[in-house]
């Protein structure tokens, strides 16, 4: 029985020939990210084990990206707790280079491994074809104490891709037209693998968006077949592949999806839900209040160009604050070179350092009672960006800056 | 016996516990926000012993370990649903909080009803009635069984 793409990486992880899904198996990891939201937990947990050590430091690395910068007194105990600690166990460290999946792609990731992230979104490794799974500070303490794991083989949902995305459409309009079709919990504990024809038309930052966002439908991780555009990411980045599989021609997939990227329509997401999808026309003249342009999700140059395309020579609505958050470093001084940060604050946008940002509703942005943002950011729950009730619209970069240009929702063939 | 604290779908990490706590130094100055946004008075009210009863797709979102973790500190004895999200799940069952998928519960309890939960029988009972859940792969009933991952680690140890 032939295997898939989860399955080959599990199974070599594991030391064995073959894998189903189903079975549980001790697994060696490659690489282990934790970040701000947790680790001070999880070094906690550390100083309390009878034999407190660390199995391969090369493995971890620490990344402060969601309060950044700091932003109470509580939060600053938490950092300095992380940051010494890293300190003292020479553990590779970031702070304020960037949200931490975009560090860790720009830095680390490379197809093949298999990676424990203590952050939900860490299923964006698949763009480049890695394995990566979100887990909590127990999960991670016991991968960085031992080097291992265990993990439960999940089934996959293959998504074969046809054709190319129109113009003025995005990655993100496709990631949540497919949750929308499969659902919030369409792919609990499966493995979302795309490939096809139609890969070939998506760069490595629309398969980031795509595959950061298949939490969203429940997934376990989302790998994408690595091809030459994901070789060409990754030498460019003075790295090679560890392994590149493909699924077989005879695995077995729970269920096969085709999707046409033509047809494909700029699309909004409604509070409270990632898969309440509806075509963006349908919302276009919703009050707004923010609007959001950044995340792990939709905040990389691509995305930065696509907004500053729509804003170039308008301004921003006055009635709304426009935060601009590039998603690292690289991309903040790539930005600066093209002149696209010139041009969202010619605008009148806030243009803020990189980290997680209003995305994750506690350290910038934070909206009130009643608010309405629009947001390039990966959840739109009750109070993710502040207050309980507050209402969080999910859309592309182009759609939330025509929105921010108007006031309310619109498409960027609006402007 | 333990009351029912009853809750719909989709009940995502956000709402069990909010970002702005979660870099709070510990759980236990955590545990009073738990479920703010949907029954502020829950922390308050809930009893070592009690159980949290869902619908479909418990616990989506963020992989905030802190999301079960407040449940566990605040005595709550297990999460009994229809579904859950997978990493609230594997979290849960890592520091050691049962979380006990049961079809049938959901529909035909109430908040504030009394129950019983035997998890070896795999049986809850309430109002009366036996409802059946489903069991945990051995594995993870062993990790739930040591008292949570952390617990095997210091055996290995």
């Amino acid at each position: 029985m032939g295997m898939t793409m989860a399955e080959k990486i599990i199974a070599a992880a594991a030391g064995v020939e073959e894998v189903k899904p189903g079975d549980i198996h001790t697994v060696e990891l490659d690489r282990l990210m934790s970040n701000d939201g947790t680790t001070h937990l999880t070094i906690d947990m550390y100083n309390k084990l009878k034999n407190p050590h660390i199995a391969d430091v090369n493995k971890l690395v620490w990344i402060v990206d969601h309060n950044v910068p700091c932003d109470s007194v509580k939060t600053a105990a938490s950092h300095k707790k992380m940051r010494d600690f890293a300190r003292e166990h020479e553990i590779t460290f970031y702070e304020g280079a960037g949200v931490c999946h975009q560090v860790m792609m720009e830095n680390h990731v490379t197809s093949g491994e298999l990676i424990f992230g203590a952050d939900s979104h860490t299923c964006a490794y698949g763009a480049v074809g890695a394995f990566g799974t979100g887990v909590g500070c127990t999960d991670y303490l016991y991968a960085m104490v031992t080097g291992k794991s265990w993990l439960l083989v999940p089934e996959t949902l293959r998504f074969e891709l046809k054709g190319k995305l129109p113009k003025g459409v995005y990655a993100r309009d496709l990631i949540l037209t497919i949750i929308g079709q499969i659902g919030a919990n369409g792919a609990n504990y499966m493995a979302m693998e795309f490939g096809g024809e139609g890969l070939k038309t998506l760069n490595i930052s629309d398969r980031i968006a795509i595959c950061n966002l298949c939490v969203e439908a429940g997934a376990k991780t989302a790998l994408m077949e690595v091809d030459e555009i994901t070789r060409a990411y990754l030498k460019e980045h003075g790295r090679e592949p560890k392994h590149a599989f493909q699924s077989d021609g005879d695995a077995n997939f729970a269920k096969v999806y085709e999707i046409d990227l033509s047809a494909i329509k700029p699309i909004v997401a409604k509070p409270h839900f990632v898969d309440s999808v509806v075509d963006a026309k349908e919302c276009v003249g919703t009050h707004i209040d923010e609007a959001f342009l950044g995340s792990c999700n939709n905040g990389r140059i691509e995305d930065l160009r696509a907004g500053a395309e729509v804003i170039k020579g308008k301004k921003v609505h006055p009635l709304v604050r426009f935060l601009v958050v590039p998603a690292s470093q690289t991309v903040y001084e790539q930005a600066l070179e093209e002149g696209i940060i010139k041009t969202f604050m010619e605008a009148g946008a806030i243009v803020m350092n990189p980290n997680c940002s209003v995305c994750w509703g506690s350290c910038q942005g934070v909206i009130g009672e009643n608010e309405v943002l629009i947001s390039t950011g990966t959840r739109n729950f009750k109070g993710r960006a502040g207050h309980k009730d507050s209402f969080v619209y999910l859309a592309s970069a182009a759609t939330v800056t025509a929105s921010a240009i108007k006031g309310e929702i619109a498409t960027a063939d609006m402007i | 016996m333990g009351k029912i604290f009853k809750f719909q779908q989709d009940v995502d990490t956000d709402q069990i516990i909010a970002s702005q706590y979660l870099l709070f130094p510990t759980i236990d100055e955590m545990k009073a926000y738990t479920f703010e946004s949907l029954d502020p008075e829950f922390a308050g009210k809930v009893q070592p012993g009690d159980y949290v009863v869902a619908s479909e797709n418990f616990g989506c979102g963020s992989s905030r370990e802190q999301a079960p973790s407040v449940l566990k500190a605040l005595g709550v004895k297990a999460v009994i649903a229809k579904s859950f999200a997978r990493i609230f799940y594997r979290n849960s069952i890592n520091i050691g909080l049962p979380v006990i998928v049961c079809k049938d519960l959901h529909e035909n309890v109430n908040q504030g009803d009394e129950m019983e939960l035997s998890m070896q029988e795999g049986i809850v009972r309430v109002n009366g009635k036996e409802y059946e859940c489903t069991k945990l792969p051995v594995y993870m009933q062993g990790i739930l069984d040591q008292g949570g991952l952390i617990a095997s680690l210091n055996k290995e140890d």
